[in-house]
């Protein structure tokens, strides 16, 4: 059975240079302190002795983990309230503590609760929010990471993520074979399920944009087709098996598309958009060089894709109706495996830094690189629905681990993964409730 | 072209097969592919004489099936050029059989673009091969990338070992 994954906290550096920072309180060291918070823990009402689910450990690890907040030990708060009445502010300012977080959870019926919870500026002696959900013992872990998501949202300014899930892939040396497996789980590795398994390799994973599926390249019979599968379900169907590369799948912002790298027999790999009920694919480039790693920009204009049409590989775009492309990075002799963010400022990529491979964002008005991880091979980025962090692999003694950094650097944590090589991780459009 | 040549060439290869390659990292790429065979290998090469029709149908097993590539290149090697020329003689002598090559990449740098590189190595063997009289349908080529490494580290020599088209005749 698979491990579950450990996230640990890494570091928080911090350079204050951008407007992002402001929300940080920055000391004299340049490292960024994060905002001292107390989420009490909540309260229960029910028939069983205990809560089915430490609500408040769970929004606890979301706030500490995403590297912005420092929630205190419960063995240091003076007092426990479950309901924002009994909320004495002064046992909060004393301690320095400039939010809390109280709530109950509530049994209603056969698998039935209420989670509620308050948020309180102890300084201005304010409500900041106030929320109750329904929620069954399936439910009640996205609730709680549901509230996380208000907290966060209310305190930074930023939409939270916690919500969200990621897809990754894992090798397993198994004797002398490996085994592949396509893993979703938790955007905090919790509740992972395996989606598949092959001994042939799995290969770059993509969300549908209402996260209801993932397309992914698999060599099932040692070769390259293209599967989109439906997580619910389980269900799947082959969208491309052309003789030669079948690879490099990302969905439309319409999810209605495809866009795929294709080789064909003379191996010349191109990019083409595929519509996945027709199966039709339609050629974007017919460059002789490698045209691959295509991907949507967001307003669905446009495909930026990586090629070594100048020699070493860069990024180019061109528009998702066909044309002339465009080279999009210059700095650096490898630039590949672009990644737009979501709101479309910022465009990621694997890029050599003095052969180191490493994740750097280019702000796409600026054109400034902005390099954002520290290993040597890492690989793989890819933002974040609200586009403020992404997650990436690297490399840990010879394993792939999965670590995450905030878009403008300050914040890096790594994710450790208990078993196998771990790689291509993929973050979840937010899901749509 | 002539055919004596290539046959000499093919000998060449043969003899060359029994010592160890001094140039690629990995001394015996044979050995990896054929591992359990290696007991068939050296009847075939010295036991029957030349033209014999039996020569050949051994000689899979002593020939190189891996060719190795150099960094960022897909240029088949000079002293690999010969293992080629033996498969092209191989094929051109059988036209039922069919040849895959599966082009692979070292670790460093993008996974899909390597799934590209690997797959120009692949090109690369094809072209040779069709240069030599191959038909196209005889021969199928795979990228697995980084995929399925030869070797798990991480050092230069690893690399070196990754960086590969292997010659496969599926059954």
């Amino acid at each position: 059975m698979y491990k579950k994954l450990i996230f640990a906290m890494l570091v928080t550096l911090c350079v204050a240079t951008d407007a992002t920072a402001q929300k940080l309180r920055i000391n004299v060291q340049g490292i960024a302190q994060p905002t001292p918070v107390a989420i009490v823990p909540f309260g229960w009402e029910g028939n069983s002795p205990r809560s089915p689910l430490d609500i408040a450990g769970v929004i606890n690890n979301d706030l500490k983990r995403s590297g912005r907040f420092a929630p205190i030990a419960e063995t240091d708060m003076l007092q426990k309230p479950t309901d924002g009445a009994d909320v004495d502010f002064d046992d909060w300012t004393i301690l320095g503590i400039e939010a809390v977080v109280v709530g109950k959870l509530i049994e209603t019926g056969d698998n039935a609760y209420t989670l509620q919870f308050q948020l309180f500026d102890p300084i201005s002696r304010k409500q900041l929010v106030g929320y109750r959900m329904p929620a069954s013992r399936g439910t009640m872990r996205a609730a709680a990471h549901r509230a996380a998501d208000m907290i966060y949202e209310k305190l930074t300014g930023i939409k939270g993520v916690f919500g969200t899930k990621v897809a990754y892939v894992t090798a397993e040396q198994q004797g002398k074979e490996r085994l592949y497996s396509l893993i979703v789980s938790d955007q905090d590795g919790e509740n992972d399920h395996k989606i598949m398994e092959s001994k042939d390799p799995i290969m770059s994973p993509a969300w549908s944009p209402d996260s209801r599926q993932l397309a992914y390249v698999s060599f099932e019979g040692s070769r390259s087709s293209i599967f989109v599968q439906t997580l619910r379900s389980g269900n799947r169907f082959q969208v491309s098996n052309k003789p030669g590369i079948n690879g490099a799948p990302s969905f439309s912002p319409d999810g209605r598309k495809l866009v795929v790298t294709l080789g064909g027999v003379d191996g010349n790999p191109d990019i083409y958009v595929l519509d996945i009920r027709t199966r039709e694919a339609t050629r974007l480039t017919t460059h002789r060089a490698i045209d691959t790693e295509g991907t949507w920009s967001p307003d669905g204009r446009y495909i930026y894709f990586t090629s070594d049409r100048a020699g070493g590989p860069q990024i180019y775009r061109i528009s998702a109706n066909g044309g002339t492309p465009e080279r999009v990075t210059f700095e650096g002799s490898y630039n590949a495996r672009p990644r737009l963010s979501p709101d479309g400022t910022r465009l990621a990529m694997v890029h050599n830094d003095r052969g180191n491979f490493r994740i750097a964002v280019m702000n796409l008005e600026t054109k400034d690189l902005l390099i954002l991880s520290s290993g040597q091979q890492d690989e793989s980025p890819s933002f974040a629905p609200n586009s403020d962090i992404l997650i990436y692999a690297t490399r840990q003694r010879g394993d792939g681990v999965l670590e995450t950094v905030s878009a403008d650097g300050m914040i890096r944590q790594k994710m450790a993964s208990g078993q196998g090589d771990v790689r291509e991780p993929v973050w979840s459009p937010f899901p749509r409730f | 072209m002539s055919y004596l040549k290539i046959f000499s060439v093919l000998l060449l290869s043969a003899l060359l097969a029994a010592c160890p390659k001094p140039v690629v990292p990995d001394p015996d790429p044979t050995d990896v592919t054929y591992g359990g065979d290696s007991g068939a290998d050296t009847s075939g090469a010295s036991g029957s004489g030349l033209g014999d029709g039996e020569f050949f149908g051994e000689a899979e097993e002593t020939l190189g099936t891996v060719i190795y590539f150099d960094f960022d290149s897909s240029e088949v090697r000079a002293q690999d050029q010969d293992i080629v020329a033996a498969h092209a003689i191989r094929l051109n002598e059988d036209s039922f059989a069919s040849v895959r090559l599966e082009g692979h990449a070292d670790e460093r740098g993008s996974r899909e673009y390597n799934i590209g590189l690997g797959e120009r190595r692949a090109q690369a063997v094809r072209q040779l091969l069709m240069i030599q009289g191959v038909n196209a349908s005889q021969i199928q080529t795979v990228s697995f990338g980084e995929e399925r490494p030869e070797a798990m580290g991480s050092s230069e020599s690893d690399y070196a070992r990754n960086r590969r088209v292997e010659i496969k005749y599926p059954r």
